[in-house]
């Protein structure tokens, strides 16, 4: 029994014209829905997490309005720790952690090593099953009470919440498995199923940083599930893994969250790091500055992850040895960082470049993340930490690596890869005009954030003293900035998939590999076995004749 | 590929068992080595499962060395240390149950095989007895029990929870590993599974030497002082 029948007659000339692409094979609901395409399962996937980001981000609109003014403005302060705490696990779980491996991975990974599909086909829907029911399930527990102990769940007080923990939890253990998966086919296929010539230093850098995406999905993730089991049968069952009166320690509680969150952050930004190598490359028709330095700063990345965890908890009772320790080993990821910067900038350098819109976010990226990565440098130094931990320069932060980083960077793939995906070409007017939106909400949501915090606003309070309205008024103006933009996005390539004109194979000139095949792609890719003697990045010698 | 390669793909053996290749791959080859690989990364995710536990009583027993103590020495070692060669005597025969059908001995392997799964349920079985003993003795995991009442030390709770979850943990996927050679053993027995796809065999074989290595791990810290 084969999953996938072959078409024993794809590599004949006569057939080449009349191969159906991945969206016109077969139309009907039940044929997504029992797919096992690599391309469909990741279009599902798309599908799903922006779902997911519009709801998230509808908490965050929501706790933004809250701070319009110093008291209550529309919610009572229970809600309030609700919506904040849906807003995180909404934006971590169901949209950040699979955004783009699972869409654009899944899409592009097998394409990019020339491969038909990913090493498990089965196992590739089951995940997308998987994810659907973890997040459902997280989505039930927000009608059966809620959550109110924020994103990272910290005992004690996770322990004995009346809210509807052991059920989150229970979400995000299953959406944990669906990342595992991900993760695994992504490794075996980059291993395994490689087109024949095509080594390792020949592939897109997309797929290196997928790869150590992978790496960490795999190793980091499993420890979550536990530890989140741990919380699960203290709060419903009362066994007192965490519980201080029965020996018990909270604090290793924290230990074990930042053992996989932590790393999870770089599950979330490395693929967007991904994104811009390709969208970089693209749109200054260079080859990157340094090929190996990119693609081995993300392994680098991957595993140096794996020893910062500690910096999450300077004053959760740290020794001075051990902080110091940890805040050299976060500053390395801050090396790693600079080095992809560094050879991004050297790669515009005297390039041919074409201002589109995916170019323009990759602007904002690039801006952005060196924001939010010097300040990431400056908490990773414990004697600083003290004074911003728990404040909104934290906040600020890291919304300045996970939406200025990660979202641009998806946001940029989106309009990048549109044309693959769909066949079709959005409105780049329009394109622009939001990208400048989106980049001008963004900075005045989260800038005045590090000045709040700075100044002493602490996180998830839900009044403040009236002397910070004026900077938290900016931060609320901004964020409907942002949502416009997003909006206005979300209607322009809605409008272009089905009134857009055709975009052809390759619209923007790109010499990547998944380029070279039809767009959208035909059911296996390829229409012939592709050839790759020209590198992904090489735009010094034309282009060789191809199929379609 | 051209169609005639593609027909060439799937192999006959001389006994009637057809190896299929599932369309996304090139070779046979191709498709053994993505299993295998699989295999070992779903390991990799496994251990780190288990890690967290071990981490989180390795911490408490550095915490509490006197009540740690004091629990390993009640605990069953007798029982533990019987299971400890069961389990290591089931993953001989599986070894040895790969090695037959890689020769092409389809009633010998299945034979090992079958023991392998005797052996498991055996492991449970004791397992079971070891689990009935301390409910007996009113020990319950979350510190419940009157044993407690006796043995108030801090720490002592901690110590059987963990036991019970980790040795409970570890019970699940031995019953998931007799699940999974169950459905290998029928397939070698109705000759859909024989010399040409033998690492089918051998990808669940690594995954009950991991079980296996997990209890290695687990016997020491649970019953040995």
């Amino acid at each position: 029994m084969t999953t996938m029948p072959l078409e024993p007659s794809s590599a004949m000339p006569g057939s080449r014209a009349a191969s159906p692409t991945y969206l016109g094979v077969d139309t009907t609901i039940r044929s997504w829905l029992l797919t096992t395409d690599h391309k469909r399962i990741g279009v599902l996937y798309l599908v799903s997490m922006l779902f997911a980001l519009a709801l998230g981000g509808f908490f965050a609109m929501a706790v933004r309005l809250e701070h319009l003014s110093p008291n209550t403005t529309v919610m009572s302060a229970m809600a309030y720790n609700r919506f904040f705490t849906l807003h995180g696990v909404i934006m971590v779980w169901l949209f950040l952690i699979p955004s783009i491996p699972s869409s654009f991975g899944n899409f592009l990974l097998p394409i990019m090593v020339g491969a038909k599909d990913v090493a498990f086909p089965r196992l590739n829907l089951l995940s997308w099953y998987l994810y659907m029911a973890g997040s459902a399930v997280v989505l039930v527990s927000m009608f059966v009470g809620g959550i109110d102990t924020g994103w990272t769940f910290y005992t004690p007080y996770s322990t004995y919440s009346p809210t509807a923990i052991p059920l989150a939890l229970f979400g995000v253990f299953i959406i944990g498995f669906s990342t595992i998966l991900t993760g695994l086919n992504f490794i075996v296929t980059t291993h395994t199923m490689r087109a024949k010539g095509l080594g390792w230093l020949r592939m897109p850098l997309f797929v290196w940083s997928i790869y150590a995406t992978s790496i960490i999905q795999v190793l980091a993730t499993p420890v979550l599930g536990m530890v989140l089991i741990f919380v699960v049968l203290d709060n419903g069952f009362s066994w007192g893994f965490f519980d201080a009166s029965r020996g018990g320690d909270p604090v290793l509680y924290q230990h074990l969250f930042w053992f996989y969150s932590h790393p999870a952050v770089y599950i979330m930004v490395l693929p967007g790091m991904g994104v811009v190598s390709e969208v970089v490359t693209s749109f200054s028709r260079k080859n990157p500055f340094s090929y190996k330095a990119i693609a081995y700063s993300s392994i680098g990345i991957a595993f140096v992850g794996f020893l910062t965890w500690g910096h999450h908890m300077f004053v959760s009772g740290m020794s001075r040895f051990d902080a110091g320790a940890f805040g050299v080993l976060s500053m390395l990821v801050a090396v790693f960082s600079a080095i992809k910067v560094f050879n991004w900038t050297w790669t515009l350098k005297k390039g041919a470049i074409a201002l589109k819109t995916p170019l323009l976010y990759i602007f904002a990226f690039l801006f952005l993340f060196v924001f939010g990565g010097m300040t990431g440098v400056a908490v990773a130094a414990m004697s600083l930490d003290v004074h911003w931990h728990d404040t909104y320069f934290v906040v600020a932060h890291f919304h300045f690596i996970m939406v200025g980083g990660t979202l641009t960077a998806f946001v940029a793939g989106l309009h990048y890869w549109f044309p693959k995906i769909t066949g079709k070409m959005y409105s780049e007017r329009w394109g622009v005009l939001s990208a400048a939106l989106v980049f001008t909400g963004f900075f005045a949501t989260f800038f005045p954030q590090f000045l709040l915090g700075n100044a002493g606003m602490p996180r998830r309070y839900y009044t403040y003293p009236p002397e910070f309205q004026a900077l938290h008024l900016v931060s609320t103006v901004g964020s409907w900035v942002l949502a416009l933009g997003m909006m206005i996005t979300l209607v322009y390539l809605l409008h272009a998939i089905w009134w857009g004109p055709p975009a052809g194979p390759s619209p923007w000139g790109s010499r990547s590999f998944e380029w070279r095949t039809s767009s959208p792609p035909p059911q296996h890719n390829f229409t012939r076995t592709p050839s790759f003697e020209l590198d992904p990045y090489d735009y010094s010698r034309p282009m060789p004749e191809e199929g379609e | 590929m051209t169609a005639g390669a593609q027909l060439a793909a799937d192999e006959v053996s001389s006994q009637g068992e057809v190896e299929e290749l599932e369309g996304h791959f090139e070779s046979l080859e191709q498709q053994a080595q993505a299993a295998r690989l699989g295999m070992w990364v779903f390991l990799a995710t496994e251990v780190l499962l288990f890690g967290a536990a071990f981490a989180l009583f390795i911490s408490y027993q550095v915490h509490y060395p006197g009540a740690f103590r004091q629990s390993i020495e009640h605990n069953a070692k007798v029982l533990g240390t019987v299971n400890t060669g069961v389990l290591l005597t089931s993953s001989t025969l599986v070894a040895g149950a790969v090695h037959a059908l890689r020769g092409g001995n389809r009633r010998w392997s299945s034979w090992l095989l079958a023991g392998t799964i005797g052996l498991a349920f055996v492991f449970l079985g004791i397992k079971a007895t070891e689990y009935a003993k301390h409910f007996a003795e009113g020990i319950y995991p979350g510190g419940a029990g009157h044993f407690f009442v006796e043995h108030h030390e801090r720490g002592t709770a901690e110590f059987w929870t963990l036991y019970y979850l980790m040795t409970g943990l570890h019970a699940v996927h031995v019953t998931i590993g007799i699940g999974v050679l169950g459905v290998l053993l029928v397939k070698i027995v109705r000759g859909r599974i024989g010399k040409l796809s033998a690492h089918k065999l051998e990808v669940g074989a690594i995954y009950w030497h991991l079980v296996d290595v997990i209890w290695i791990f687990l016997w020491p810290l649970f019953y040995l002082a």
